[in-house]
């Protein structure tokens, strides 16, 4: 008879992770392209957080002396047509990035969950008339949605986020809801009832959670999206106002006069935009395999 | 116990009809006879069968019983309580005393729970809040259907068919039931493993003076199990009776023709099989008269008008045809 190591097989199915570092060596053995996708997201957010210890410089200072430099020495990533520090920027981009990027998901999320919940768990002229004003929404192509709202709400952080938020709800409130169809009708939700646990509790405690596997990977991808969009509504002028550093105003003041007289103007922030999408959508991927318990083994 | 005479569950007349409805303002165009008018009663420690083959209205009754479906009408008695009628909270006390067992052992475990606190969570609901004493509990439920309380921390695609059956059983105990109804709970099962199920179904029984509905398809197991049987057909229950009566001396023309269906592992046997004509009709226009007249091989002109009730031929044994 074969001597089975159970405590090997075990260990390799995840059952003994349960915090800490080998939790951490499991994961990264498991999914090597989620480990790399959590370490961007990891660099992307310590660069927001510590922006002025990572670059000293201001990244509002102007110097006319120093405009359109090269990269290398003092201008490590070179200066813009004013003469501000591309690196300074780069660095202090990532915070107004993060902020737009997790904030309009969330929002999106928390609504689009919310509605998509209700509409699918209680179903009949709810689930009707919510899916029609969905439909509207989604009939207009999200950037120009969030013009409509940016340009209306006028330009800030707060309000860019917003105008970035809403039009990410239709499809989140559409996944949540199919997900939410299928699973009011299984057995475990009757089981929930026949016990005689609320309703409220019941899409909490037993639709909720198992909606999370398609929602993870929408997440993240919105969360890419989303930097994108601010990208492009500051690229127009409707995002975040002067003087702060954006990633995707950064691109539209370049692109057109200095894409070839000085590329980096162009390459760096589009770089940064590039990688963070990147690292958010391979951390995502990843997620959702961690979360759902029936990968594990 | 004072009112031990009073029967655990007496349905009275229970019907369930679902509207069929079609075009853009959803409009009722008819109903769907799911459930016409069944009686049956229950007692303190007693197994019923409820037989039928697939479509008959036999899940849809086992769930108006426990009101998962609101039922159309007639009366749902628990313990001497009509409990028809009762709103959501006022019907939460009375979720205590019955409870379900289902199908498919895939589906009705949350697969992102626990195994125990699948299991605990019944007691969660009604007010067991400390997580301790909850385990503790879970942890003796587990131990009760054969499972190891170790692993309580597991989730439901760790274990088997089996074991996933053994925990929606434990979540039915969990409680301390009266009335479990059983929805084909070993009909997903491997045979070896439908034997272990139901042996544990009979122990616990024994053991708890619980009463089962059993739902089935499967007649050699509602006949190892059951001490009383309905066969169904479209809706309405044709023949109630004991289990040896209804196996012995079957007076339906349906339940003989159901009974000569069951294999019967001994090939010298040689048996005339009264094989059925025909499919089910549809439950949204039934036939008119007795439901089974479309397929009865004794079928009379009477059978086509009118309806025969169930009427009582013999001490406990009830039919619904013209010519017993």
């Amino acid at each position: 008879m074969a001597i089975i190591n159970h405590d090997a097989e075990l260990t390799r199915a995840g059952a003994y992770v349960t915090g800490g570092w080998s939790t951490i060596v499991f994961f990264t053995r498991r999914y090597p392209l989620g480990a790399v996708g959590a370490l961007i997201v990891l660099a992307f957010i310590l660069t927001a957080v510590f922006a002025s210890v990572m670059a000293p410089i201001d990244p509002t200072a102007t110097n006319a002396r120093a405009s359109l430099a090269k990269p290398g020495g003092v201008y490590l990533l070179g200066a813009d047509f004013m003469g501000r520090d591309m690196y300074s920027r780069i660095v202090h981009g990532a915070r107004i990035s993060l902020a737009v990027g997790v904030g309009a998901m969330s929002l999106g999320c928390i609504l689009g969950v919310s509605i998509g919940l209700m509409s699918g768990y209680l179903g009949g002229w709810v689930d009707l008339a919510t899916q029609r004003v969905m439909d509207i929404m989604q009939s207009l192509p999200l950037l120009v949605m969030a013009i409509v709202m940016a340009a209306s709400l006028g330009p800030s952080l707060r309000n860019t986020i917003i105008a970035i938020a809403i039009p990410l709800v239709p499809s989140v409130a559409r996944v949540v809801r199919s997900s939410t169809l299928s699973l009011r009708e299984q057995p475990f939700v009757e089981a929930a009832r026949a016990v005689g646990m609320g309703e409220l509790r019941i899409a909490i405690r037993h639709v909720l959670p198992n909606t999370l596997a398609p929602l993870i990977v929408l997440a993240t991808a919105q969360l890419g999206s989303a930097i994108l969009t601010e990208a492009s509504l500051s690229f127009l002028g409707l995002g975040i106002p002067e003087p702060h550093p954006s990633w995707g105003r950064m691109l539209s003041e370049s692109a057109a006069e200095y894409v070839r007289s000085a590329p980096w103007l162009v390459i760096f922030p589009g770089l940064a935009i590039s990688l963070t999408v990147f690292g958010t959508n391979l951390l995502g991927d990843a997620l959702r395999d961690i979360l759902d318990p029936r990968e594990r083994t | 116990m004072a009112n031990s005479n009073v029967p655990v569950l007496a349905v009275r007349d229970l019907k369930k009809h679902f509207p069929v409805k079609k075009g853009l303002l959803r409009r009722t165009v008819g109903q769907v006879y799911a459930v016409d008018g069944i009686s049956f009663t229950i007692g303190v420690g007693e197994t019923l069968g409820l037989v039928g083959e697939s479509g008959c209205g036999k899940t849809t009754a086992g769930r108006a019983v426990l009101r998962l479906t609101e039922p159309t009408s007639g009366t749902i008695e628990v313990g001497g309580t009509d409990i028809t009628h009762l709103s959501k909270g006022d019907l939460r006390p009375y979720r205590r005393q019955m409870q379900i067992i289902f199908q498919d052992p895939f589906s009705s475990l949350n697969p992102r729970m626990f195994a125990g606190d699948i299991v605990g969570e019944p007691l969660l609901v009604h007010g067991v809040s400390s997580r301790k004493e909850r385990q503790e509990m879970v942890a003796a439920l587990f131990a009760r259907v054969g499972l190891r309380p170790a692993q309580m921390l597991n989730y439901p695609h760790q274990f088997s068919g089996g074991q996933r059956q053994r925990i929606g059983i434990a979540r039915a105990l969990a409680l301390g039931p009266k009335l479990i109804v059983g929805d084909e709970p070993v009909s997903a099962l491997d045979v070896s493993i439908q034997a272990q199920v139901i042996n544990l179904l009979q122990d616990l029984q024994r053991e708890r003076q619980l009463s089962y509905l059993f739902i089935s398809h499967n007649l050699a197991v509602v006949e190892h199990i059951s001490h009383h049987i309905a066969v169904m057909y479209l809706g309405r229950i044709v023949e109630y009776a004991d289990t040896r009566s209804i196996f012995v001396r079957p007076q339906h023309p349906y339940t003989e023709a159901l009974l000569s269906a069951v294999p019967v592992p001994d090939p010298a046997i040689k048996r005339q099989k009264r094989v059925l004509q025909g499919d089910v009709p549809s439950p949204v226009n039934p036939p008119s008269g007795c439901h089974f007249h479309t397929r009865c091989p004794y079928v009379v002109p009477r059978c086509k008008i009118e309806s025969p009730p169930l009427r009582e031929i013999a001490p406990g044994h009830h039919v619904s045809c013209h010519l017993r």
